[in-house]
């Protein structure tokens, strides 16, 4: 009996032995040298995969940073500032300054604006629904409600609002990594400058068509008539295919613009309620607030 | 007033088909197995297929709607009761109720519900019920009554099956080449054996509805079947005195039922003609190895379960022929 | 035994409710559109302005490209206004909008009913002929016909296959032209093997058009070289890949390859038709038979249609849209596409208007795959279109490319016979779209 056990302890031993020099020579052989700064960056960085940097992920994002020996050029929006100093500070490196954004989506038009003229019975996803057809409404170039941009954002940023049918980007969770943006087949969802107090003017359509065509459409959608374009004092809106579009960069969110504005298209976001003298609203905000 | 028109792409047309309709069929197909296994065993075999039916019909509903929290349930869809039929019929028709409320509950929460229900459980629910019961019950399981003791339950007298006696001749012992029943009564389901497994006759007119109503295809069970009687078939060449003739093999034990309903299972069976046939060549070959030379007597549901685990990879290599290939 | 392909297909039913309804001319429109991207490749180039007047084969949009076609007015009057319409593709294309006054032909054109049988000109001058008519596939891809005249130098092409399948269920418009036309259609297809100089040339129809397979058949001992072949009926032989393997046995490879690799090429009986029109009488592509058709529809019919009439006209002539419609189809219901509005106007690949029921048009509720494998032995290119889904879903594209999507012909096989009612074209348009597109940003960059 005895001999048996002590038979056995040599034979696995003995195999024990020799299976871990092969593997001890083997992983020597053929080792692969990585920069240990890699590891360093991957574990600064958040870790969600997101795609906002243009990478395939976070670890690519940590390699291309070390390929490349600096950060010119590459920022993690979705890290905290502090986070992207440390990994500046790996690399040696200064941070280059990013003006913080955040997704908006450009399209208001909720089920009340925007009357469904058609049902779509596709598979619930907006890149199938675009490739059908122009959706469910007469705005060819509208939000299709199925929702992509939710589920392409990691950080539950965007909900869908069930009684508009429309996204709602929550500000505070938005990292502006732009996964959305990519995500939306009507390239509707743009990033834009966060802004003070998270004020922000935009034209909240996309719509192309004709001002009758598509005021028909919805009752919210941009005709394209150009009252907004001489109503700024910054140059800031250029009219083009019947959209306006405000310049983020130049604009100095004074909402001239929205009151201008017939079809109601332009959005002004978390300004205080207007004043009782209506005149006063140009008059501040003159100074830049996309530092 | 035309109502709002509909945007969906082509095809605009359905044919029709449903799970419904396919699973629906397939316990259409079963009834001629069940109508024979009352004959044979009476009573018994109605109060272990009705008891193995309604605890899996029963244990998917409580898993759907409560473990798993679904506001769809499935039951309607005949899956469970497909699997509690499959289920009752591997069992011998003299086996205590409480052993089938267990097997059931193991088929359907691990056999089935576990990965996600109907679609996505890699093996054969029913079998996985069955072979949790051998395992755990190997008296009760292997004891199997004798034919036409019409209103005996777990009192029946028991006795050897065919495939027992097949063992035992392969075993050397020749005399119980004697005892072996003839290959017609093992055809018409004459004999001892789990309830739904003794009539090949039965088995293969479910297998004709089947394949009438383009349910299955031909190419599971025919290669389960041909490969078995070709490799039972040279080694009765090789010597006769010790195995028998593939007659035998094909009527006999859970071949004829696993070959033409547990196998061709949708779920855990390839996509592929030609994977198909690969398939039921390794079952086919699987069982008779396990037969001759395993410790049990049947080796279907330990073969199908096998075959079931490398249903993916067979899926990777079998490949269909690409429109345009041949032109290379 | 009758030919057909080898691999996958469905059997869906026939429904040709209009295969005895001898065509009828649909009356003039009062405006007609004609949107300036009716075939595959550039978009034609308007050549007239608001306010010019123009006459029936007055060429209004010049080809915008090789890979185009030219448009000619289908009706005369005053041209109204260039503008935006929403057409099949369901997106508001360019279009030329030409309020109909009077029926006033260029005088080029010959009117008149006469069989022209004789052609000696020259290969060059056909397909020049071809081309300034603006001829395009008229089966519905509407790929521009003197492009696919013009193959490939290292290709040697030996045989002309004419579709008459019409495989898609309801419609009839090809099958009653060659009722109707027959030696029109014989006399294109000696035409068309005259431009590229081959001997021969074979009709497949389906077997549910007997009628049309012996009128074909007791004519064509006329034309040396030409051979109706009866096929068995199934879904989709007429796609072209299909039709080469059933009718010669041989298979196309995956693209970029076309038929003319195989040395074959296909032209439908609707083209060839147009072929004959434009060599022989000189007129331009300016109308096409459509089936309008429906389960409910009260009267359905084969119209002669003139391109840009809107479909609303169609549908009134054929007693209205049915109350319970629940989806207006441009083309069969296994290949056509959806149409939002009825406004949209009849264009070169309109090869038909069906009206589905409410019941039918809904999909019923998705449930999750069984895997039974019915939509791997259904499709025709030999794909597994489970796995396209899941890959789609996935976002698996790399995986997707390499299980040969792109050969894909999007004939829908596998969504109309799958029991759990997967929707597994949309993901498989989805992802070939998708995998098309990375494939051409790599050749790009190459």
């Amino acid at each position: 009996m005895s001999d048996l056990i002590l038979t056995a302890v040599i034979v696995l031993g003995i195999a024990g032995l020799v299976i871990g020099v092969v593997l001890f020579l083997i992983s020597r052989k053929f080792a692969v040298k990585t920069d240990p700064r890699i590891t360093q960056i991957g574990e600064l960085l958040p870790g969600a995969n997101c795609g906002g940097c243009g990478f395939p992920g976070c670890s690519a994002f940590a390699e291309a940073c070390v390929r490349q020996g600096s950060l010119k050029g590459m920022n993690c929006a979705v890290s905290k500032p502090e986070a992207m100093e440390k990994i500046a500070a790996i690399m040696g490196g200064e941070v280059e300054a990013v003006t913080p954004k955040v997704a908006v989506v450009r399209c208001n038009g909720s089920c009340e604006n925007r009357p469904r003229v058609n049902e779509y019975g596709g598979v619930k996803r907006c890149s199938i629904a675009n490739m059908v057809c122009g959706g469910e409404t007469g705005c060819f170039y509208g939000c299709l409600g199925c929702g992509d941009c939710v589920s392409a954002c990691r950080f539950g940023a965007i909900k869908m609002n069930t009684e508009t049918g429309l996204p709602e980007v929550d500000q505070d969770k938005c990292t502006a990594c732009g996964a959305c943006v990519g995500a939306c087949p009507r390239h509707i969802i743009e990033l834009r400058n966060k802004n003070k107090k998270d004020r922000r003017v935009y034209v909240s359509c996309v719509n192309k068509d004709k001002g009758p065509v598509a005021k028909k459409a919805c009752a919210v959608a941009c005709i394209g008539c150009g009252k907004c374009v001489k109503a700024c004092q910054f140059e800031a809106i250029t009219l083009e295919n019947n959209l306006a579009y405000i310049d983020f960069e130049k604009c100095r969110l004074c909402r001239k613009c929205v009151e201008e504005c017939p079809q109601h298209t332009i959005q002004a976001v978390n300004f205080p309620a207007p004043k009782p003298v209506p005149a006063d609203a140009g008059g501040e905000g003159n100074e830049p607030q996309n530092a | 007033m035309v109502e709002k028109l509909i945007l969906s792409t082509s095809p605009h047309l359905h044919s029709g088909d449903t799970v419904e309709r396919n699973m629906h069929t397939v316990i259409l197909a079963l009834m001629p197995a069940l109508i024979v296994s009352f004959i044979v065993f009476g009573i018994g075999s109605l109060v272990v297929t009705l008891t193995s039916v309604c605890s899996c019909v029963l244990f998917e509903w409580l898993i759907t709607k409560y473990l798993l929290k679904r506001e769809k349930l499935t039951i309607a869809d005949g899956s469970a009761v497909i699997t509690g039929i499959l289920l009752a019929f591997n069992l011998p028709a003299n086996i205590p109720l409480y052993m089938i409320v267990i097997g059931s509950l193991v088929a359907i929460g691990i056999g089935k519900m576990v990965f996600g229900g109907l679609g996505n459980n890699p093996f054969n629910p029913a079998l996985v019920g069955r072979v949790f019961m051998l395992i755990s019950f190997p008296t009760r399981m292997t004891s199997w009554p004798e034919p036409h003791q019409l209103l005996a339950y777990t009192d029946a007298t028991t006795c050897a099956t065919p495939l027992n006696l097949i063992g035992q001749i392969a075993g050397g012992n020749s005399s119980a080449m004697e005892q072996l029943p003839s290959v017609w009564h093992l055809f018409i389901g004459n004999t001892a054996g789990c309830i739904g497994e003794v009539s090949a006759l039965a088995l293969l007119a479910g297998f004709a509805i089947l394949l009438w109503r383009k349910v299955i295809t031909w190419h599971i069970p025919v290669s389960i079947l041909l490969t078995v009687a070709v490799l039972t078939g040279i080694m009765h060449l090789v010597n006769p005195e010790l195995y028998v003739n593939p007659l035998y093999h094909l009527c006999s034990g859970g071949l004829m039922l696993g070959a033409c309903f547990m196998a061709t299972d949708y779920v855990t069976s390839p996509m592929t003609d030609k994977g198909m046939i690969w398939f039921g060549i390794g079952i086919g070959f699987l069982t008779v190895i396990i037969r001759y030379f395993g410790s049990y007597p049947e080796g279907m549901s330990f073969a199908i379960l096998i075959m079931n685990a490398i249903v993916p990879l067979i899926n990777n290599w079998c490949k269909p022929k690409r429109f345009g290939e041949t032109a290379k | 035994m009758l030919k057909t392909f080898k691999i996958g297909g469905v059997h869906p039913d026939d429904n040709k409710l209009t295969r005895a309804g001898v065509t009828e001319i649909a009356e003039l429109p009062k405006q007609a559109v004609f949107p300036l991207s009716q075939h595959i490749g550039a978009p034609a180039v308007p050549c007239v302005q608001k306010g010019d007047m123009v006459k029936v084969g007055t060429l209004i949009a010049a080809a915008g490209g090789f890979v185009s076609a030219n448009i000619h007015s289908s009706v005369s009057g005053k041209v109204a206004k260039i503008d935006t319409v929403v057409d099949a593709s369901g997106y508001r294309k360019p279009a030329i909008f030409i309020d109909v006054d009077g029926d006033e032909w260029e005088e080029s054109i010959d009117r008149s009913d006469d069989i022209v049988s004789d052609c000696q000109l020259a290969p060059q001058e056909i397909i020049e002929r071809i081309k300034n008519a603006g001829v395009v596939g008229m089966g519905g891809a509407c790929f521009p016909t003197h492009v696919k005249m013009m193959p490939p130098k290292d290709c040697k092409i030996d045989c002309l296959i004419v579709n008459g399948v019409e495989c898609e269920p309801f419609l009839t418009a090809d099958h009653r032209l060659m009722l109707e036309h027959p030696d029109e259609v014989l006399i294109g297809v000696s035409i068309i093997m005259r431009a590229l100089d081959i001997s021969k040339a074979y009709i497949g129809i389906e077997a549910n058009k007997r009628d049309a397979i012996d009128l074909l058949n007791s004519k064509v001992a006329a034309y040396p070289g030409v051979g109706i072949v009866p096929l068995k009926m199934k879904y989709p032989q007429g796609g072209e890949k299909q039709l080469i393997d059933a009718v010669v046995g041989r298979q196309v490879p995956a693209p970029p390859a076309i038929p003319a690799n195989v040395g074959a090429i296909v032209q439908n009986v609707g083209t060839v038709f147009a072929i004959y029109e434009a060599v022989q009488k000189n007129k331009p592509l300016v109308g096409r038979i459509v089936t309008v058709t429906g389960k409910s529809v009260k009267k359905p019919c084969n119209l002669v249609v003139r391109m840009g009439t809107p479909i609303s006209q169609l549908i009134d002539y054929a007693g209205g849209m049915p109350e319970d419609t629940g989806k207006l189809i441009s083309g069969g219901p296994m290949m056509g596409r959806p149409l939002m509005n009825a406004d949209v106007p009849v264009v070169k690949g309109t090869s038909g208007v069906l009206m589905l029921p409410r019941e039918d048009a809904e999909r019923a509720e998705e449930r999750s795959c069984i895997r039974c494998g019915k939509c791997v032995s259904a499709c025709p290119m030999g794909l597994e279109p489970y796995l396209m889904a899941t890959l789609g879903e996935q976002g698996d594209w790399e995986r997707a490319e390499k299980e040969d999507i792109m050969i894909c012909i999007e004939c829908g096989c596998c969504q109309s016979t799958c029991p759990s009612r997967r929707p597994l074209l949309d993901w498989v348009r989805l992802t070939k779209t998708t995998v098309g597109g990375i494939i051409r940003s790599r050749n790009a960059k190459k």
